[in-house]
């Protein structure tokens, strides 16, 4: 059964290898558009690959004024 | 004319397929340099049918298939007219654009959208004028139009209730939140889901096998199953420019066209 702890692991690792960023560079406080350097169109795909990953449905609007890893890992455990 | 390269999008035909190609950064908005060109493709296509048995749209943007209006034209067209003239403004542009859907939509061919990334508003409406649509996994499909206090007016709505369930249809258009290929497809929508950048390739591959059937057949059966709810459309059009006078839509556009949120395409 997943925890926060290993959800969160799991959502830097998807970042990491998606936006070839490396692992031991991000943190779950960290902003994701920023230090992934990602833009709007971009955080979309990232929400498509952390629903095929996790196999949940994640509704946008659940991830407005979500910037950082940590906050997203929760969303993400909420639906699992 | 067999085949056309212009500024928002090129055509070309081969094999008895026609293929339409959407290329205009970022990502294809849809404002009057499109219209005009697609006006020119559905000229085209009476010429065009007579020697193929299928048309596939696709997009050349890496960002996806089309993120909709160019609602900043339209922002900025619309604030350039007096503010009695900006509903028959808005009105013409979306009747031209319902002409070039009708056209497409009831086009004697097989039609498929070969859809990936972000096809979102008028960009989903455009896939919704297909028979068929293919996405790629990355696809997200989304009607935003309500956090701008609209509908949306290519369209959309009939075709989309034309294609899935009510309830269906008012979750996408009520929370306005976006889906992926794999729940678009689970809810009737897509009919294939592809790898990243397949969706072309299957596209085609389906449009050579739809060519194996006898074309007055497929033109037959595609008649009776997929009407066209002309009446809704034009209800669509009328709602749209009623709710286009309010000023909450000037401040919402301005709001878009303004914004340096770093979610602009998130409702």
């Amino acid at each position: 059964m997943s925890t926060i702890q290993t959800t969160t692991d799991e959502v830097l690792r998807l970042a990491s290898e998606h936006f070839k960023v490396p692992l031991e560079k991000l943190s779950p406080d960290d902003d994701f558009f920023k230090k992934l350097g990602i833009n709007s169109l971009q955080a979309l795909d990232l929400l498509t690959r952390i629903e095929q990953h996790f196999r949940i449905e994640l509704p946008d609007y659940e991830l407005q004024g979500v910037s950082d890893f940590r906050t997203l890992a929760e969303r993400i455990q909420s639906r699992l | 004319m067999k085949s056309f390269r212009g500024e928002t999008l090129s055509w070309q035909m081969a094999d008895g397929v026609i293929e339409l190609v959407l290329d205009h950064p970022p990502c294809n908005e849809i404002g009057s340099a499109t219209l005009a060109e697609l006006e020119k493709f559905t000229a085209a296509l009476d010429a065009l049918q007579k020697d193929c048995h299928a048309l596939i749209i696709s997009s050349h943007r890496t960002e996806g298939f089309c993120a909709g209006a160019d609602l900043r034209e339209l922002y900025h067209r619309s604030r350039a007219l007096p503010p009695a003239k900006r509903v028959a403004g808005v009105r013409d542009f979306v009747e031209r654009i319902h002409r070039v859907g009708n056209t497409i939509d009831a086009a004697p061919l097989t039609t498929i959208a070969a859809v990936h990334g972000v096809t979102f508003g008028g960009g989903f409406e455009l896939a919704l004028l297909c028979d068929l649509i293919v996405a790629d996994k990355m696809t997200r499909f989304c009607f935003p139009e309500l956090r701008l206090g609209l509908i949306p007016s290519f369209g959309g709505i009939p075709r989309l209730r034309r294609d899935v369930g009510n309830g269906v249809v008012r979750d996408l258009l009520l929370t306005g939140r976006s889906i992926n290929a794999s729940k678009a497809q689970a809810i009737g929508l897509v009919s294939q889901v592809t790898a990243e950048g397949d969706a072309l390739r299957v596209a085609r591959a389906t449009a050579a096998q739809v060519a194996k059937f006898d074309r007055d057949t497929t033109i037959a059966a595609k008649k009776f199953i997929k009407p066209i709810p002309y009446e809704e459309l034009e209800q669509e059009v009328d709602i749209f420019c009623d709710l286009f006078t309010r000023p909450a839509v000037e401040a919402g556009l301005r709001k878009f066209v303004e914004s340096t949120d770093a979610l602009p395409y998130l409702p």
